[in-house]
């Protein structure tokens, strides 16, 4: 792996993100609103918002403020909360972790499943199983994921309650925060009845999360191995008498992963940034409904904040997609 | 045959006393999980702007003096009793003793003083670690305080303003443990030290809020362990939490929800009128509202009812005054504008109305308690208008334009509502009303200037005996009723559901309460 590229890609990175606030601080303030006024709203008096807006410093002319941002930026410092004054670096992370824990798990679900499904459904085409899971994949990518949601939760925890409402973990059972992945600090902890609690409540938001990208990557799969399972080396490594499950494993299914790769990395992108639904469903307390909240009360710093994090969230994945290629396809070489 | 009725009545108080017919004895102990629309922003209220941070913050700081449980009289707190000097000018208060805050420190005039100071007085050390949001809603009146002794304090307005004792009951004027503000300094609101039967344990942003009993509280000990308050941003699934028992209370529930509740067996609700009004502003600075006649007519046109009951889904009183019944002060004789089309027609035309030129009708683009559903009621106001002959165009801006806009009085009509916080009626007839509050940027968006009506409004503020006060807003509401600058639309109702296994639910007109005395069965 030639480490110049990756150096080049990394000082990319520093642009895009450069980019990416100037962007996000002049769209945020063209936004109709003033933050004061909103944060106090129709009770405060006029006193009261001048003196707020002074506070938060929105009497200064844009460059000035986009200057001060940017310097406290390079220190590493994503500014403070308007809402709260808490320091939003602090903020992200208490609930990066949440997310991520969700995304994470819902990819897994959707790529082992979506994979596997689409794997069988190319093998027999046409049969029942795959006009199933086509119909079904059809059915996940229209459904939408509110009304999802609600159904499971509805059927799963309310009608018959096999697993927890919402949340992350039940009460009382938290473990001490060190990776804030529940999952994991649970086992670091060593408490496994905790583990499994956390898992259980991971469930139903990862589920209703995976839908979506599991039905694209199941039928993406099966196109794409359909494609390759009519090359001609297929028919070579059947001719040899290989094994059917070393043919459709190793040979067609490795090369059939290109395109199910930058789907993945398109996917798991989506579902960092865009599980605000789920997790305002269940209760999730992640980046996407903070996100969220902070844009409806015009919180500046936090608004930036997110979507630096998600920019270099999604460039990080994109360069990682990018080395996959060259990995999974000996032909793509990455030149320096 | 004498000992069949003895049998039954035997058998009948087993199944009494099993059935939970004498479990109505408070019990101690349990979990009291809260299941509520957001997250808290800061549990130092001092600097909250916000529902969701008062509802968990009032169970762990307490005031000098406090509303009742159920109604918006105030009540003595960590005051045990207070007096206003003959000037009106310096109000003094005796403190309780043997009182401590939740690490410890001992509560005192210092304390008070600490509390107080750190947000009116910049020069104060702890001034700069907080937003000081409502300053005019609480403090501002107060130009000095004086420690008298360890448990006396007096604090010294400019000019005598009766409403203070409202605002010191306000969520804004908690009293907070003087050596926490130091630790904490601008992380007060993470860490908040009061003197309330509940202490704060810990705090999972987005997600939930611990807060344990005080076991040396100075008062009646809380009865459950603790209160849970987790955030549930969405509505059906706070239901679902409900029905499941996954929380034993669920706030801001939407109307149908609210039915289902009613139906359902294990869960109970209550019901009480609000503090808030939602009104419609006459501009009457505007040449077509100047004349009080065109305002009665128009107000002739609206049925408030049909809005009550198809935009409030009957979670609403009308309103005929500017402030609701639950506030003191409410002058009931008043007769309502009865909803009359072809009164409001005639009067117009008597009026000399021109009705060939359009009216502006601003709706609120957000929706709020008392206003849950601004469009739609524009639309059927527009109807009613159009009823009468008056065209009515629906005029939209985004919120803060909105606001900015019609106090500076560019409207014809428009839409707002208040929330009277400290459910004092000067809050709503001095502060929205007045001619001194008029001036862009005005609070009075009716730019209503009437001179007798804003004297009495002064006279109250500087009236300390309430019956006297009393008699002066009865008279303010007269004159506002005749003169008519708005058309009071509705009083929402507040409504509070939850499980039948929770007892002694208070619910204050404005939703806040401490659960001190709230007791959960097995």
């Amino acid at each position: 792996m030639p480490l110049g590229y990756l150096g080049r890609r990394l000082l990319h990175l520093g642009f895009v993100l450069l980019g990416v606030s100037l962007v996000v601080f002049l769209m945020l303030r063209m936004i109709p609103g003033d933050p004061a006024r909103l944060l106090l709203g129709e009770f405060a008096s006029a006193e009261d918002l001048a003196r707020l807006r002074a506070q938060m410093g929105l009497e200064r002319p844009l460059p000035v403020q986009y200057g001060l941002y940017l310097g406290r930026l390079l220190q590493g410092d994503l500014g403070q909360s308007l809402r709260n004054g808490a320091p939003v670096a602090a903020e992200i992370a208490q609930r990066l972790a949440a997310t991520v824990e969700l995304a994470v798990a819902a990819m897994l679900i959707a790529t082992f499943l979506g994979i596997a499904a689409g794997v069988v459904s190319a093998v027999r085409p046409y049969s029942l199983f795959d006009t199933a899971a086509m119909l079904l994949a059809l059915v996940g990518v229209s459904m939408p994921v509110f009304w999802l949601g609600l159904m499971l939760m509805y059927l799963f925890a309310v009608r018959v309650p096999v697993l927890p409402l919402m949340g992350r973990i039940g009460m009382g059972n938290e473990p001490e925060a060190l990776t804030g992945l529940m999952l994991v600090d649970t086992l670091l902890a060593g408490e496994g009845e905790a583990f499994l609690e956390a898992l259980q409540h991971l469930v139903l938001p990862a589920v209703t999360l995976a839908t979506v990208p599991l039905a694209i990557i199941a039928r993406i799969t099966r196109s794409s191995m359909l494609e390759v399972l009519q090359q001609d080396y297929v028919r070579t490594a059947r001719a040899k008498g290989l094994d059917e499950s070393v043919v459709i494993l190793r040979h067609a299914l490795r090369n059939a992963l290109l395109p199910i790769v930058t789907v993945l990395g398109l996917n798991l992108g989506l579902l960092l940034s865009g599980a605000v639904l789920t997790e305002t469903i269940f209760s999730w307390p992640g980046l996407g409904r903070y996100v969220v909240d902070s844009l409806m009360a015009r919180d500046y710093a936090a608004v930036q904040g997110c979507i630096l994090v998600f920019a270099a969230i999604l460039a990080v994945i994109n360069l990682v997609v990018d080395l996959a290629y060259a990995a999974l396809d000996p032909r793509i070489r990455i030149h320096a | 045959m004498r000992r069949i009725p003895i049998i039954v009545t035997a058998a009948l108080f087993v199944l009494v006393s099993v059935g939970g017919g004498f479990a109505q004895t408070p019990r101690a102990g349990g979990t009291l999980v809260w299941g509520r629309g957001g997250d808290s922003v800061t549990l130092d209220l001092a600097q909250a702007t916000d529902g969701e941070s008062i509802k968990a913050g009032i169970q762990v700081l307490e005031n000098l003096v406090i509303f009742g449980k159920d109604s918006m009289n105030v009540e003595p707190q960590l005051a045990e009793s207070w007096s206003v000097s003959a000037d009106g000018l310096t109000w003094t208060f005796k403190l309780r003793k043997g009182v401590k805050f939740h690490d410890g420190y001992p509560f005192n005039a210092r304390a008070v003083y600490d509390s107080f100071a750190r947000v009116i007085f910049k020069e104060h050390p702890y001034h700069g670690y907080g937003q000081w949001k409502y300053v005019s809603l609480s403090l501002a009146p107060v130009k000095d305080i004086r420690v008298i002794d360890d448990y006396t304090i007096a604090l010294v307005t400019e000019k005598p303003y009766a409403p203070l004792l409202n605002n010191l009951a306000l969520w804004l004027c908690p009293i907070v443990s003087p050596r926490a503000m130091a630790e904490h300094k601008d992380k007060i609101g993470m860490h908040p030290v009061g003197t309330g039967p509940f202490k704060f344990k810990s705090w999972v942003k987005d997600d939930q809020i611990v807060l344990e009993r005080n076991p040396d509280y100075w008062g009646e000990k809380a009865r459950v362990d603790r209160i849970v308050l987790k955030s549930i941003p969405e509505p059906s699934a706070r239901l679902m939490a409900l029905q499941s028992g996954t929380v034993d209370i669920a706030d801001d529930l939407d109307p149908d929800s609210i039915a289902l509740v009613k139906k359902n067996p294990k869960l109970a609700v209550i019901e009480r009128p609000s503090i808030n009004v939602g009104y419609l502003a006459f501009n009457t600075q505007k040449p077509r509202f100047q004349d009080p006649k065109v305002r009665v007519a128009l107000s002739h046109a609206i049925d408030k009812e049909t809005i009550i009951r198809s935009i409030f889904a009957g979670l609403a009183i009308p309103a005929k005054n500017p402030f609701p019944p639950s506030i003191w002060g409410y002058n009931d004789k008043i007769a309502p504008y009865a909803y009359n089309p072809q009164l409001a027609r005639k009067l117009l035309e008597e009026a000399k109305f021109d009705f060939n030129s359009e009216i502006e009708l601003w709706a609120m683009p957000v929706s709020r308690a008392y206003m849950p559903e601004p469009v739609k009621t524009a639309e059927l106001i527009q109807s009613y208008f159009a009823a009468v002959g008056v065209k009515a165009k629906i005029v939209r801006h985004e919120w803060g334009a909105y606001l900015s806009k019609t106090q500076n009085g560019e409207h014809d009509l428009c839409m707002l509502g208040w929330l009277g916080g400290n459910a004092d009626p000067d809050n709503f007839l001095y502060g929205l009303l007045s001619a001194d509050t008029a001036k862009p940027p005005a609070a009075n968006v009716a730019f209503w200037k009437n001179a007798e009506f804003t004297e009495l409004c002064l006279k109250a503020q500087k009236t300390f005996n309430k019956a006297e006060r009393t008699q002066l807003y009865l008279k303010a509401q007269e004159i506002f009723h005749a003169e008519a600058p708005w058309i009071p639309i509705a009083h929402s109702t507040i409504v509070r559901c939850y499980s039948k296994k929770l007892h002694e639910v208070p619910l204050r007109p404005n939703g806040l309460n401490s659960f001190q005395m709230v007791w959960k069965e097995k």
